[in-house]
């Protein structure tokens, strides 16, 4: 047996009903009592997921002409402001948009209606123009009747994420959800060894171009996310040790299941949106056998304070501790709670498992591999340049 | 047996030593869990009484004697659980382990016996799936 295969090899096993496919968690166990030569000979796919709050996400959509036509400029759905910037009939809407009327109900609400098959109200209003006359429309629109529904999400599936805590004397409310004073919780928010780029930590296999399942549809990853760092600190694992690369994912909305996309509103934060994604990861050599190895004791991330400007980081812990529902910090010991579904995640990680065995989902290489040494700018508050 | 119970008093009632009589009386274990008194002075407790089960029916019928309405617990709290996406984030401010996802499937499993009503997961499910009326 070679020990190593090309995507095209493994292919041909899938469409022979031959391919080995397992999850993240089961080769991890696996690799307990076997090594990567045993493993490369009998596995050939492994399955990855997660299933999180993601707040960079939402969606294009079309909603064809009326008659007459409008230039749409000022775009309500649901009451929850779109885009007008985008064409006469196209918009976009983020998913952590609020609705002018109610702070529990937003662009993640409207995205998971439309995949729901409801009937969104569409309102929108324009100065008219000689080709697009008609200056006003409210009409209802749903799934069937609007040309597309494309979810785009500039930046999902982080690599790795800072667990969070407390330490001042209030609760704090954030997107870690809420932190009680004292140390008084530790939150965090990936699937750790099931997690996609915790198996792939060199983006060697997933790139622009990589097939993947998005809200339980066949999508693709579109391009590195946005906030791309691949210069962040290593453990000896080859581990970020903190929030590092991310993607950006597009899928077919009208092909969703809703659920694995959901809303979410975060108290005195606001709206926010879980998706789920599953990654297959090919075992295309030794090397990548060991990168999807990785166990949640080798999966470090970095405790920060959530409480402070700046969120100064407290010190380290692994995703075996956090899983276990307690970390030790400074000699006290505090609850740990996750963010992220693992029950959810390990759903999309079988169901993404099935397909490949049942030949419905192949593999993809990627178009073009991530950009390589990309760092972080903050934002600067200054004057204009000098010109 | 342990069981909690909402007891709802009149103003008419809120002067009565109710807690004196009831460990007194009917010899039983009264654990205060949290308590309020609204203005005109009508009140509310959640009480967790521990106790045989002949005892706790007298009791019950001592205290809606005195104009007491008895509540049993469970009713109060609720949970959509079939919406739940077990993500984790109630547990995380839920002090008493009634709601825990540290199981083999990482499911969250309620416990409604061991929730002392203190109403920060119903803030803290961005699915907001948790309804606690704790009030008048
Ligand atoms: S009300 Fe408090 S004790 Fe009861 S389940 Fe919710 S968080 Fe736990
Ligand atoms: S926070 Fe809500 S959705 Fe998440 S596990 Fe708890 S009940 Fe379920």
């Amino acid at each position: 047996m070679k020990s190593n295969k090309t995507v095209e090899e493994i292919n041909k096993k899938i469409r022979q009903g031959d391919a080995v496919v397992i999850t993240a968690e089961e080769v991890s166990k696996m690799a307990l009592t076997l090594s990567p030569e045993e493993i490369i000979n009998e596995v050939d796919v492994v399955t990855t997921a997660t299933f999180g709050p993601m707040c960079s996400s939402g969606a294009f959509l079309n909603f064809g002409h009326s008659d007459p036509p409008i230039r749409m400029e000022e775009i309500s759905l649901n009451n929850v402001p779109a885009s007008g910037g985008l064409a006469a009939v196209d918009t976009f809407i983020g998913a952590t948009e609020t609705a002018k009327d109610d702070p529990y109900y937003g662009g993640a609400h409207v995205i998971y209606d439309l995949i729901d098959g409801k009937d969104v109200l569409l309102k929108a209003r324009a100065k008219g123009t000689d080709c697009y006359p008609r200056k006003e429309i409210d009409t209802y629109i749903n799934k069937k009747e609007i040309n597309e529904m494309i979810l785009f999400n500039p930046r999902n599936a982080y690599q790795n994420y800072p667990a969070a805590t407390n330490t001042t004397s209030s609760t704090k409310y954030t997107y870690m959800g809420i932190l009680l004073p004292g140390l008084g919780n530790v939150t965090y928010s990936t699937s750790g060894e099931l997690s996609p780029l915790l198996n792939d930590p060199e983006l060697r296999t997933i790139g622009i171009g990589t097939k993947i399942l998005l809200g339980g549809a066949e999508g693709f990853v579109a391009w590195n996310g946005t906030q791309f760092n691949t210069v962040r600190p290593k453990n000896k694992f080859g581990i970020p040790t903190i929030n590092a690369a991310t993607l950006a994912v597009i899928g077919n909305m009208k092909d969703m299941s809703t659920e694995f996309i959901r809303p979410a509103v975060y108290e005195k934060y606001g709206v926010s949106i879980f998706v789920g994604i599953g990654i297959p990861i090919p075992l295309l050599n030794k090397d990548i056998v060991r990168t999807v190895s990785i166990r949640n004791e080798q999966i470090e991330t970095t405790i920060c304070d959530y409480g402070r400007n700046g969120h100064p980081a407290l010190g380290k812990t692994n995703y075996q501790q956090l899983q276990s529902g307690y970390i030790e910090l400074g000699g006290e010991r505090i609850q740990t709670a996750p963010l992220s579904s693992l029950y959810k995640a390990r759903i999309i990680a079988e169901d993404l498992k099935n397909r490949i065995q049942r030949k419905k989902f192949f593999l993809t290489e990627p178009v073009q591999l991530f950009p390589k040494n990309t760092s972080l700018n903050g934002l600067k508050i200054r004057g204009k340049d000098y010109e | 047996m342990s069981k909690k119970y909402i007891l709802k008093f009149r103003p008419s009632a809120v002067e009565e030593p109710v807690t004196y009589c009831l460990i007194k009386e009917y010899d039983i274990r009264v654990n205060i869990l949290r308590a309020e008194i609204y203005p005109g002075k009508s009140g509310i407790m959640l009480v967790e009484l521990d106790a045989n089960s002949i005892k706790l029916k007298q009791a019950i019928s001592f205290l809606q004697h005195k104009d007491i309405e008895v509540i049993p617990f469970e009713k109060r709290i609720h949970l959509e659980i079939e919406k739940c996406v077990h993500c984790g984030a109630c547990t995380a401010v839920c002090c008493t382990s009634a709601l825990s996802i540290l199981n083999e499937k990482s499911e969250l499993v309620f416990t409604p016996d061991k929730c002392v009503a203190c109403g920060l997961c119903v803030k803290a499910c961005p699915l907001q799936l948790f309804q606690l009326q704790f009030e008048e």
